[in-house]
């Protein structure tokens, strides 16, 4: 890889970015050919944080592997494992009590909005806007103070387990989201006035990484990424699971197909999942957060398949069981590793500096493009 | 259309085709030296316009291998799982990175995890493990004594 740095037989300049770069938000690799300040090609080398999960997975019970995916997309854990337990509840045919399908709910979107809050602000530092940056990590910070009361990690939560969640919500759950509800809307106004509306910000991000709808299709893109092209793609609305279908939420699309189209998805979702918490908080039921399940798994012969709307689109997990406690193989389809695979029609034609954009607006988190 | 409907209209166009029962969604098992007429006929034909492949898996079954490809229509909504079955020795079938450009990189991820060659791929390289990686992690003989993956 390393003698790809220098120039082409036609004079083009190749450098590299990452694997170890601000900007790449983890240890991405791009090998990128320029001639003069346009760029001609982006390549994506992966596999620097790969540790064959998929693999692992065999090795581990249907209770075990769950807490291995939380460290794929370490910013949607809750979303991650969420998908898991549901293949693995489909499999075994666990109802799941009503209690701790609203929890799910509330925890998945609080996960979707911390993890916007992180992109937002790490978007903004990308195009050279630092303060945005602080501002996002504290109000997530207060996310995460809720989380760590309820599950005891902040990062890694592995909460949801087959049949409900691992234990039940902290007395104090209820207040503190409510609290940060209020606070929150708020700041989101704040956000908006401070990045959106900008001059700058805006010039950077206007007609830069145009993805057409089709296109947003073929390279099956999902989440905001495609949404900013106007393809609907939630899976919360398409395919609704846990109490998603009795909720009232639009799904956001924007039809720029730019920087600033996904840009202003992402924006407007976090208000949707404002109201969705709003929605549940005061009407979690009483009762059980956890069904009774065997201690030990078996997924009967088959093939599971179960899909997830996370922070970055699509996420699915195809179980192939042979009837014993460990799966026979299992596959992750991560949203971050399709999304990524558009990067270099997107970026091709574009200034070097707008990469950084765009690579911004696809909010990827390289553990989970690896696994 | 409906899991039904779509059987019947795929037995139609591809009498050779093998439906499996009891899945989730229409699954169908094709011969690997047709998938290629298959995947573009499914692209393109009138009512079923499956341009969305969602997932693309290789399986390791020791006898044999399989490629799963999950497809859906975005305009349909409709789902189909088709099959390919690969010989162990020699696994090898046509790739369908110009129908869907999102298999350009699922490809190369089964190759370098599986050794599943895509003949026609316009770049197939290793895309996780190093260029001089020696071996196919995922496939169930794949010893590492160094590497621990198995737990």
């Amino acid at each position: 890889m390393i003698e790809e740095v220098g120039t082409t037989a036609e004079g083009d300049l190749v450098i590299n970015v990452g694997p170890q770069h601000p900007s790449t938000h983890g240890v991405l690799h791009l090998v990128i050919t320029l001639n003069g300040e346009t760029i001609k090609k982006v390549e994506p080398h992966l596999g620097y944080i790969h540790r064959s999960i998929e693999k692992m997975c065999e090795s581990l019970s249907y209770r075990q592997f769950i807490y291995v995916t939380s460290r794929m997309d370490y910013l949607s854990s809750h979303i991650n494992n969420h998908g898991c337990a549901l293949c693995v509840e489909k499999g075994m045919q666990i109802e799941v009590p009503a209690r701790a399908k609203v929890i799910r709910v509330l925890m998945d979107e609080l996960t979707r909005l911390a993890s916007h809050q992180l992109w937002w602000g790490a978007m903004a530092m990308d195009v050279g806007a630092l303060t945005p940056f602080f501002h996002a990590f504290r109000e997530r910070e207060s996310i995460n103070d809720i989380m760590e009361e309820t599950c005891g990690a902040r990062l890694t939560m592995n909460y949801m387990v087959p049949g409900g969640v691992m234990v039940d919500i902290h007395p104090n759950f209820q207040k503190r989201v409510k609290e940060f509800i209020q606070f929150f809307r708020g700041k989101i106004d704040e956000y908006d006035e401070l990045v959106t509306g900008n001059v700058i910000f805006k010039s950077r991000m206007k007609g830069v990484g145009y993805l057409s709808p089709e296109s947003a299709v073929s390279y099956g893109c999902t989440g905001p990424t495609a949404r900013g092209s106007g393809v609907s793609c939630d899976v919360r609305k398409l395919y609704p699971y846990e109490v998603y279908g009795q909720l009232q939420f639009e799904e956001v699309t924007a039809s720029g197909g730019d920087c600033f189209a996904r840009y202003m998805v992402r924006m407007r979702e976090m208000r949707q999942s404002l109201s969705i918490i709003e929605q549940l908080i005061d009407n979690i039921p009483e009762g059980e957060f956890q069904a009774k399940t065997k201690a030990v798994l078996k997924l009967p012969k088959g093939e599971f398949y179960s899909r997830v709307e996370t922070a970055r689109g699509e996420f699915g997990v195809y179980i192939i069981s042979e009837g014993a406690t460990t799966p026979y193989r299992i596959k992750f389809r991560s949203p971050g590793f399709s999304n990524l695979s558009a990067l270099d029609h997107m970026a091709r034609g574009h200034k070097i500096g707008d990469l950084v954009a765009i690579m911004g607006t696809l909010d990827l988190v390289i553990p989970d493009i690896d696994r | 259309m409906s899991k039904e409907e779509l059987k019947i209209r795929l037995a139609e166009l591809f009498p050779a085709a093998v439906f499996e029962e009891g899945a989730e969604w229409t699954t169908v098992a094709i011969d690997a030296a047709g998938w290629e007429g298959f995947a573009r006929e499914v692209r393109r034909a009138e009512g079923l316009e499956f341009d969305y492949l969602f997932c693309v898996t290789a399986v390791d079954w020791k006898t044999h291998f399989t490629m799963v490809y999950h497809l859906t229509s975005t305009l349909y909504r409709h789902v189909l799982v088709v099959k390919a079955k690969l010989d162990h020795e020699q696994p090898v079938i046509r790739t369908v990175s110009d129908i869907w450009r999102t298999a350009e990189f699922h490809e190369r991820e089964a190759y370098d995890l599986m050794g599943v060659v895509f003949t026609g791929h316009p770049d197939l390289r290793r895309l996780f493990m190093t260029d001089e990686w020696k071996g196919w992690p995922l496939r169930k003989d794949y010893e590492d004594p160094v590497n621990m993956i198995k737990l």
